[in-house]
């Protein structure tokens, strides 16, 4: 059943360029001619298209294709948190929907909890055509074993095409183990999805390699096809006050919605700040405020605007502020309407974390600092005259 | 006379191309992977850590595992030099192409062979793949609890354990019974560096290898065959483009800017 | 270029090179401000097994040699020449007792300190007695099973930190040069005190205090050798030591010539960078010809230290005296490239002149080490 790769050696030129193509660092040269490392190769045929003398054949066998008509319908984990629905699931719903449209079936809310009824009114609103509901005591709180019994179980008895799930702590535990037991595939993280519609296949587009690609990911042969998308990637569903979903209530015996783990206390911490992932407008401190002082300069003009206040490695390395607050590869990813970089030089590591922001400005010294690659507006100027001049001003606009 | 519990931990780690070294080169729109070296998935790093103090804490062992090429023996010699005991590498071309549900089985099976076992500790996620999947997919392979996003180890013993599970409003307090999984976050703990020891006796330690045949997996669902998943397109993402540099005094600049971003502030 | 280190120097050497960068780095400039003692630092160093390289197997060290603690020394130093000297000082405040200890002392004092859990420092230095040790007025009275230590030593490495002192006290002035005895003190015994902490021009992490004697009673068992070997063990331990300052100086003289040889490359005026201009490249040439030359020397002679060559004075003082004279060129020269930017407290090279100050002034005037090249030169002239 096995795809295959081959280079064909009288029409490689030895050029190079698959190698440098290749992700996964696969191909060597060996006497100018290009070589394969089959421990190595992924088949994701980055090497075929970069190659100009059309040297490199993939071939996928068509053979084998598992009978995959029963099934059908896009399903959304409808994530909630002591009976509040996450805005995730939302998200979720609204990418569902149009993933449903595409290939004309339905958009199914997934819903566990207690005492949860209220809900089911809340996900009709939001274009859902059926609601799977699992009301029980049990459920009052996530916990990994019943959550994913039930979901497990749903998926064994009304076969989905494909799962949507948020990319939260809740969303990525659950899925994973839910995919390695039913043995479907799970892409996480992803950014965006599409339908094949003549291979009835989801198009599952995620970064890799710390952001610097995207690769394309199919689950050609299981289902259903699961995938998990960050907060705050696609749109909210809107709402459709007069839609009624059709709802299927599932119950389920003490045995199935047993844990092993136990959940003994929720502790919340308290922000006094807006919490930053959900912000819709950040300021961000980096190295070029010279000293945990200075933050305070930040902390006013995140205060005008109702901002969050987010920061740089540098920043929290230099304790100069906790590490919730770390924006970046190694910190929190974010995407706001609005976020304001002041002193950030701007490595990849910070980048990736929230080169999304609708909007990105960047005030640093130095006029060569990377960030200004991507800020929609730039100064270069002293942070510390420039941001309580910006403070100023935004008072004066927004009147406080 | 008492019997001391031994613990036995083991850790999943993975080697990582080092992704701060990681660049697109402009003019082919690749990745450059020249010069760009090898190392442990950073997240791994407090897994390792984690274990090893809870060995100095209750006594025990530490086996460091990886499914990996076999230059991957680097990270588990340098796991060795950062307090693990024992070291194994899962090995063979068979694995190629897996994705994190064939990674989990693997793994899963070379655990299963390594023998009893009280906790597993992976990182939350590689930096490569940025998944956090293989974690919980062992888990559910070998059918035994997890707590994921672990951030404090409370009380352990060798029945059970009492840990924090971060969440986005703050953390959980969760029981749960050993043999169990924890994946383990940032703000867990500090990575120690190696000591002089440490490093002396990863150069000596034999790291035990396995293929696929020892670890008595079925072939069908290992590497790109047992894979779910399958890559069809890796394609750069369009470089976000600058805008443009305001100029001007202090003040000026400000009101300019602040005109700017009214709609997006109100 | 290769000095042909073992496998387990080159592993040391890594290491500490690691710590350096990643840890000690960071923080040398708050340090210098703050002029605290980087207790973090040692920490890491002790978990790292580090303080034990030169210290015996058998005592819980890594069996290693001066070569060993030079290797370490140089690498830290290289971040930060004050920080440094925590390790160091140590080295120096141990190697009495490595060199002439009885067993016991030896099984007491030195797993502790090969373990990092207690640091140590060495004191010989009074306000009357620099180059002339001579003159030194501390006492050492013996009194039954104990000796009364009287006296105050002056610029004290490590002092008030470290938890073992080893002292070099008059016991018989009537003696002379045979009139000293060496002694090992422990902090927290009665009638020893610390002054305050000196503020220096350079190495400002490092801890340098006064070590006050008032009628301090140490056991006599804390006596190293006999009664009368003071000044040898002094000389024998400065003459094992003298290598690891120069490792010291060297370490400072490279962390200087690195900042040094990049900001050249980056600075740009005239349309070009700097390192374009030949008066910059031979400056930089000659600055890391000397550096080069210089550990060459150290590294020598730690060889023939760690060989039991019966006599190394000449070599150990030429190695500490070319390294220093060394690093204060290469580090005024740094700051010469780095033109007014190297004047200024932002830029680390300022620091880095004055760091360097120092290794041409202690364990030896550089004044003082000429006499002892001078004085072997001769003896060995006679002898032919």
């Amino acid at each position: 059943m096995a795809d295959s790769i081959t280079i064909f050696l009288d029409k490689c030129t030895g050029c190079t360029l698959c190698v440098k193509a290749c992700p996964f660092g696969a191909i060597h040269m060996a006497n100018k001619k290009a070589v394969i490392d089959m421990a190595v190769c992924t088949l994701c045929g980055a090497c075929v298209e970069a190659c100009k003398f059309r040297a490199i054949e993939l071939k996928k066998t068509a053979g084998g294709k598992k009978d995959l008509s029963k099934y059908k319908d896009v399903w959304v984990f409808c994530e909630q948190k002591q009976g509040v629905i996450q805005s995730i699931s939302y998200e979720l719903l609204g990418e569902g929907k149009k993933l449903a449209g595409e290939l004309g079936v339905k958009l199914c809310a997934v819903i566990l909890g207690s005492g949860i009824e209220s809900k089911i009114g809340e996900l009709s609103a939001r274009g859902a055509d059926k609601i799977y509901f699992v009301d029980h005591p049990a459920l009052k709180s996530y916990q990994d074993d019943p959550y994913t019994e039930v979901l497990v179980k749903l998926a064994e008895e009304y076969f989905p095409e494909i799962i949507l799930c948020g990319a939260t702590t809740i969303g990525r535990s659950l899925v994973s183990r839910v995919a390695v037991r039913i043995n479907a595939g799970l892409t996480a993280d992803c950014t965006a999805l599409d339908i094949d519609k003549k291979e009835r296949l989801l198009l599952q587009t995620r970064p890799a390699f710390g952001g610097n690609i995207m690769a394309t990911i199919i689950t050609p042969n299981h289902r259903p096809q699961m995938a998990t998308v960050r907060h705050k990637v696609m749109k909210e569903a809107g709402t459709f006050s007069s839609n009624k979903a059709e709802v299927v209530r599932k119950s389920y015996p003490e045995a199935v919605l047993s844990s092993r783990t136990r959940l003994l206390d929720v502790v919340k911490e308290i922000e006094e700040t807006v919490n930053l992932a959900e912000a819709d407008i950040i300021v961000s401190g980096g190295r070029g405020l010279g000293g945990p002082e200075n933050f305070s300069v930040i902390k006013e003009l995140a205060k005008v605007l109702n901002a969050a206040v987010g920061a740089s490695r540098a920043a929290v390395d230099s304790d100069w502020i906790p590490y919730s607050h770390q924006v970046g590869q190694t910190g929190k990813t974010v995407c706001p309407r609005l976020y304001i970089a002041c002193g950030i030089s701007g490595q990849i590591q910070h980048l990736i974390g929230m080169q999304s922001s609708d909007i990105i400005v960047a005030i640093n010294k130095d006029p060569d600092a990377p960030i200004f690659k991507i800020a929609t507006y730039g100064i270069v100027g002293d942070v510390l005259q420039v941001v309580p001049a910006l403070t100023k001003e935004f008072k004066r606009i927004l009147n406080k | 006379m008492r019997q001391k519990f031994i613990m036995n931990i083991i850790v999943c780690i993975k080697q990582v191309p080092n992704t701060t070294d990681v660049r697109i080169d402009p003019l082919t729109n690749t990745l450059i992977r020249e010069g760009v070296e090898s190392v442990i998935n950073p997240f791994d790093a407090y897994a390792i850590e984690e274990a090893v103090r809870l060995k100095e804490r209750l006594g025990g062992k530490v086996t460091a595992l990886t499914m990996g090429p076999p230059q991957a023996e680097n990270a588990l010699k340098e796991a060795i030099s950062l307090g693990c005991d024992e070291a194994v590498l899962v090995s063979d071309r068979k694995f190629a192409g897996s994705d994190t549900w064939a990674t989990s089985y693997t793994l899963s099976a070379a655990i299963k062979k390594l023998g009893a076992f009280d906790v597993i500790i992976c990182g939350k996620q590689a930096s490569d793949g940025d998944t956090a999947q293989v974690g919980p997919g062992i888990s559910a392979h070998l059918n035994i609890p997890q707590v994921t996003y672990v951030k404090k180890i409370e009380q352990i013993s060798a029945a059970s354990a009492k840990v924090e599970r971060m969440t986005e409003e703050g953390y959980d307090i969760v029981e749960t019974p050993l043999p169990c999984l924890f994946t383990v976050v940032k703000e867990i703990n500090t990575p120690r560096l190696p000591s002089m020891r440490g490093m002396m006796k990863a150069k000596s330690v034999k790291v035990t290898k396995w293929t696929a045949d020892d670890i008595e997996a079925d072939p069908r669902l290992l590497g790109l065959d047992g894979s779910p998943t399958r890559v069809v397109k890796i394609f750069t993402p369009a470089p976000r483009k600058g805008g443009e540099i305001l100029n001007g005094d202090t003040a000026d600049i400000a009101r300019e800017l602040a005109e700017l971003l009214k709609d997006a502030v109100i | 270029m290769d000095y042909f280190l073992t496998e387990q120097q080159c592993m040391m050497r890594e290491l500490a090179k690691k710590i350096a960068d990643e840890k000690i780095k960071p923080v040398a400039a708050h340090y210098d401000e703050t002029e605290e003692f980087a207790w973090p630092i040692m920490k890491i160093l002790a978990d790292s097994d580090l303080f034990g390289v030169y210290i015996p197997e058998q005592y819980g060290g890594l069996g290693g040699g001066i070569t060993d603690m030079c290797v370490v020394t140089e690498e830290l130093s290289r971040a930060c020449g004050g920080i440094a000297l925590g390790y160091a000082g140590t080295g120096l405040g141990t190697i009495p007792i490595l060199l002439y200890g009885s067993e016991e002392q030896k099984k007491k004092f030195l797993p502790d300190i090969a373990r990092g859990k207690r640091l140590a420092a060495f004191c010989l230095t009074e306000a009357e007695a620099g180059s002339d040790a001579g003159s030194m007025k501390t006492t050492a009275k013996k009194d039954g099973d104990h000796y009364i230590l009287n006296g105050t030593k002056q610029w004290i490495t490590n002092a008030g930190e470290a938890e073992v002192y080893t002292v070099i006290a008059i016991t018989d002035k009537a003696k002379g040069t045979r009139g000293a005895s060496a002694f090992i003190v422990e902090k927290g015994t009665k009638g020893m005190d610390f002054g305050k902490k000196e503020k220096k021009m350079g190495i400002r992490a490092s801890a340098t205090r006064e070590v006050i004697f008032t009628d301090c009673r140490v056991p006599a068992s804390n006596l190293i050798s006999k009664e009368g070997m003071g000044f040898i063990v002094a000389l024998k331990t400065l003459d094992n030591s003298r290598p690891g300052v120069a490792a010291q100086a060297v370490g400072i003289a490279q962390g200087a010539l690195d900042h040094a040889v990049e900001y050249s490359r980056t600075r740009v005026q005239f349309g070009q960078p700097i390192s374009g201009f030949q008066a910059i490249q031979h400056m930089l040439a000659d600055m890391g010809t000397q550096v080069e030359a210089a550990r060459a020397l150290v590294y020598a002679t730690a060889r023939l230290v760690d060989s039991g060559a019966k006599s190394v004075s000449k070599e150990s003082a030429m190695a500490k005296l070319f390294a220093s004279e060394t690093a204060m060129k290469v580090t005024t020269d740094a700051v010469q490239i780095f033109g007014g930017y190297g004047y200024m407290r932002d830029y680390p090279v300022e620091k880095l002149m004055r760091d360097a100050k120092i290794t041409q002034i202690y364990e030896g005037t550089s004044q003082v080490q000429r006499n002892v090249i001078a004085s072997n030169m001769i003896k060995e002239s006679l002898k032919k």
